[in-house]
């Protein structure tokens, strides 16, 4: 009970200040690790049973991240797993190995730890890209891919561990015996997730037993990991593979929603768990060499990494985000050195300074990045800073388009298509390179930053379009404006109702609201469908918006204090009803047929005439 | 008040009423409601509308003649501004008695509207919808300011054009004055 007291003080303590600096969560939880561990205040002091729960985290987000990806689209990726993966774990693999022969290590030792440590952190990377909502890029996927190939090659590096041993023959069975129980294993696997859980969990969701349903939930993701670890393959591949068949299933939302809680709290685990394992009396000893060996390690890989990434088509201005973002070590390296150790192949000494390397790699992650950020904007702003001669003519003054999004896009196409200059702001490079070969400026990166607007010409430019979909960014853009070029008129899209409220309060008059319009023409068409005519349909959706859009702006002084909002919210509630119904009853008094003339008069005028003194033929209401 | 209504889809690629308003645009107490600039997707805010009517001591309609008629967005304003009971029938006094003072431009020569031109009438017989709408509202019919040739005329005449009417108003703003 203290212990978990420990955990959880730690990760609410630490994680939210990490984030607040801009470290991110991951790092957070792994100081939390290192402060409560056995090197820091020693309220845990024993790892191994935290360690051995948390492996669930990492198993917990492999079946979640399959849940998210059909298997059609898996197919479509297995170039990448495949082909990049093989030549990720290779190049780094042989390099690393290279790099330990160089230093005296014999070729088994060597081998297996070069090997291991050519293999990624899934936890770390994936937590940082889903963090930086990174993972549908095209960068991400392709990290993601050789991910899910190191997973694989985990296995038969830890199958040949035992080979090279000099307690050799730990495993009495011959190979094929362990192929056989491989394939079994999945071949189990695809019947589970295919055919047997979906009936089960019909039969569950039937009970109504909601807890039921999450128990079963984390069974099935439990039951295969073991099954997997009963024939010797990855957990976490397992893990994925069934989220994978089950990701078209019915259940796929209700499943992932029941799993995810589990899956944040043990993921958080798993990283203070790495956090504790950091053997700080070694890094104490011989400081020098540990910190060598760390950055010889990183050096290797990032090199490594950014050739991968180059073969792989990725952009060249994320080749380096890509190698930061797999450069650590991963957990799979601590089994390795585990079982190494167990057989001989490594002494204990190495064992615990690589392990040692590979912690401090993990921790390194998130500085990496930190520093990869700071240095693009430093590179944005160079290159965006250089005057441009065709910026002087005021009518060639482009405009600032942040976000380039679903919103940003139509804006911007809509704009470009008439011939405006636009300068796009947006962190998803390769969605906007087409943009770039049609001759506009796009800048990659935070658009809430002032380096960047400034560079994209915020002085000069005429109109900033704040597409961002993100409100606390979105309003943070907005402030920034605000302050730094109060002159610079803003168009801004807002997410709901209270963020077009905040966008008012800060005197941004062109407000959207990002669904209204749309909403607003479902809700005409669904009057026409239920029979109203197309045209009166349209007088009562623009009768709504007009009233919406006055009530809401009413709202804009009173945002702050709720009862007040209530109040205003309900009296508008109120007299929208009854400008309808006012609306309503002239329509009725007023229509045609019921004439505003005496009808022999009507008769005998021509259709034309009587119509255009027929005034109040379209009635609408009055004061 | 002198309220103008002003109603061109492009105003500014207009010749005529851009200068016919630019002329008047400063006189003291006049207030111009550009229909198409209001109401862009002709969504017409009728309470607003009618409030701005409601105050006039004089009502100026200014348009460019389409189609014999007034442009699209000015037809519809007088579909559902100009409403029974408050326009016109039972109750519908609010416009009885306000000067109505028609102006609009033509692209044609003064010559094009008689019977061997093109346009067959002479255009004091192509008033009578626009004044019988004001009519029908109780409004006193003024005189109509008519720029045939908007496209056409000289600068000079132009100036002159926009001066008679510019007069025409500023008569109209001491009047209401007093």
């Amino acid at each position: 009970m203290t212990e978990a007291l420990a955990y959880l003080a730690a990760a609410v303590l630490c994680v939210p200040l990490a984030k607040r600096l801009g470290l991110g969560s991951v790092l957070g939880y792994l100081i939390a690790g290192a402060l409560i561990g056995p090197w820091g205040f020693g309220f845990i002091q024993n790892i191994d049973s935290a360690q051995h729960l948390a492996e669930f985290g990492v198993v917990l987000m492999l079946f979640v991240i399959g849940l998210e990806l059909e298997p059609k689209r898996l197919m479509a990726m297995k170039r990448d797993v495949f082909g990049g993966g093989t030549l990720q774990v290779a190049l780094c693999g042989a390099l690393l190995m290279g790099g330990l022969l160089a230093m005296g290590w014999g070729w088994k030792g060597a081998l297996v730890a070069g090997f291991a440590l050519a293999l990624s952190s899934t936890a770390i990377a994936v937590a940082t890209m889903n963090e930086r909502n990174f993972m549908p890029t095209p960068t991400g996927q392709t990290a993601f891919s050789i991910l899910l190939f190191q997973d694989i090659a985990a296995i038969p590096l830890l199958a040949i561990v035992p080979l090279l041993g000099v307690a050799a023959a730990a495993s009495s069975e011959p190979g094929w015996m362990g192929a056989a129980k491989a394939f079994g294993a999945i071949a189990a696997v695809i019947v589970i997730g295919r055919y047997l859980t979906r009936p089960l969990l019909r039969v569950i969701a039937a009970t109504g037993l909601r807890e039921v349903f999450t128990a079963f939930a984390l069974l099935l993701v439990i039951g295969i990991a073991e099954l997997m670890v009963l024939s010797g393959l990855s957990m976490g591949l397992g893990a994925f593979l069934a989220g994978v068949l089950l990701a078209g299933s019915e259940y796929r939302h209700a499943l992932e929603t029941d799993i995810e809680p589990f899956k944040g709290l043990l993921l958080g685990l798993f990283f203070i768990a790495v956090g504790m394992a950091i053997d700080f009396g070694l890094l104490i000893n011989a400081p020098v060499k540990v910190i060598v060996l760390v950055l010889a390690y990183l050096v290797v890989k990032v090199v490594a990494l950014w050739g991968v990434a180059r073969v792989m088509g990725v952009s060249h201005r994320q080749r380096l985000l890509f190698a930061f973002l797999i450069s650590q070590g991963g957990e799979f390296a601590f089994v390795v050195f585990g079982a190494a150790r167990m057989a001989g192949v490594l002494d204990p000494a190495a064992a615990g300074l690589l392990t040692l390397v590979v912690a401090l790699s993990m921790a390194t992650t998130p500085l990496l990045l930190i520093a990869h950020d700071a240095w693009m904007a430093r590179a944005e702003c160079a290159q965006g800073g250089k005057p441009d001669p065709d910026v002087i003519d005021e009518k060639d003054a482009p405009v600032i388009i942040a976000g380039f999004g679903r919103f940003g896009q139509i804006v911007g196409r809509l704009l470009i298509a008439n011939g405006v200059r636009t300068v796009v702001l947006d962190h998803d490079p390769d969605q906007i390179e087409m943009l770039r070969r049609f001759g506009n400026k796009v800048f990659y990166g935070d658009a809430t930053r002032l380096d960047l607007i400034e560079a994209a010409g915020a002085k000069e430019a005429r109109l900033l379009v704040n597409a961002i979909d993100d409100v606390e960014d979105n309003l943070a853009l907005t402030d920034l404006v605000r302050e730094h070029f109060p002159n610079l008129k803003i168009v801004a899209r807002a997410r709901n109702v209270s963020h077009y409220v905040q966008l008012k309060q800060r005197g941004i008059d062109i407000v959207e609201r990002e669904s209204f319009e749309a909403a607003l023409n479902a809700g005409r068409r669904a009057l026409e469908a239920l029979g109203h005519e197309p045209y009166r349909a349209a007088e009562m959706a623009n009768l709504f918006r007009r009233h919406n859009i006055k009530n809401l702006d009413a709202m804009v002084p009173a945002f702050a204090d709720e009862e007040r909002l209530v109040s205003v919210a309900k009296a508008g509630r109120e007299e929208l009803e009854a400008q309808f119904a006012r609306d309503r009853a002239e329509f009725e008094h007023l229509h045609p047929g019921r004439g505003w003339a005496p009808e022999a008069e009507r008769e005998a005028a021509p259709a034309a005439d009587r119509e255009a003194a027929a005034g109040g033929e379209v009635p609408a209401e009055r004061q | 008040m002198i309220l103008l209504i002003h109603a061109h889809p492009y105003p500014s690629h207009s010749r005529g009423c851009r200068a016919l308003l630019g002329a008047v645009r400063e006189v003291p107490g006049l207030e111009v409601r550009s229909l198409y600039d209001l109401y862009p997707t002709f969504d017409i805010d009728v309470p607003a509308e009618q409030a701005a009517l409601a105050r006039a001591a004089l009502i100026v309609w200014l348009h460019p003649t389409y189609w014999y008629s007034v442009p699209g967005l000015m037809k519809h304003w007088f579909d559902v501004v100009l409403t029974r009971g408050w326009a016109y029938g039972k109750g519908g006094d609010a416009l009885a008695g306000k000067p109505c003072l028609w102006a609009t431009t033509t692209g044609g020569q003064p010559a094009t509207y008689a019977p061997d031109g093109l346009h067959r009438l002479p255009f004091d017989d192509y008033h009578a919808p626009v004044e019988m709408t004001a009519r029908f509202c109780g409004m006193q019919w003024l005189a109509p300011f008519v720029l045939h040739g908007a496209h056409s005329v000289s600068e000079t005449e132009l100036a002159a054009a926009a001066q008679a009417f510019r007069a025409r108003i500023a008569a109209h703003a001491k009047d209401s004055d007093a």
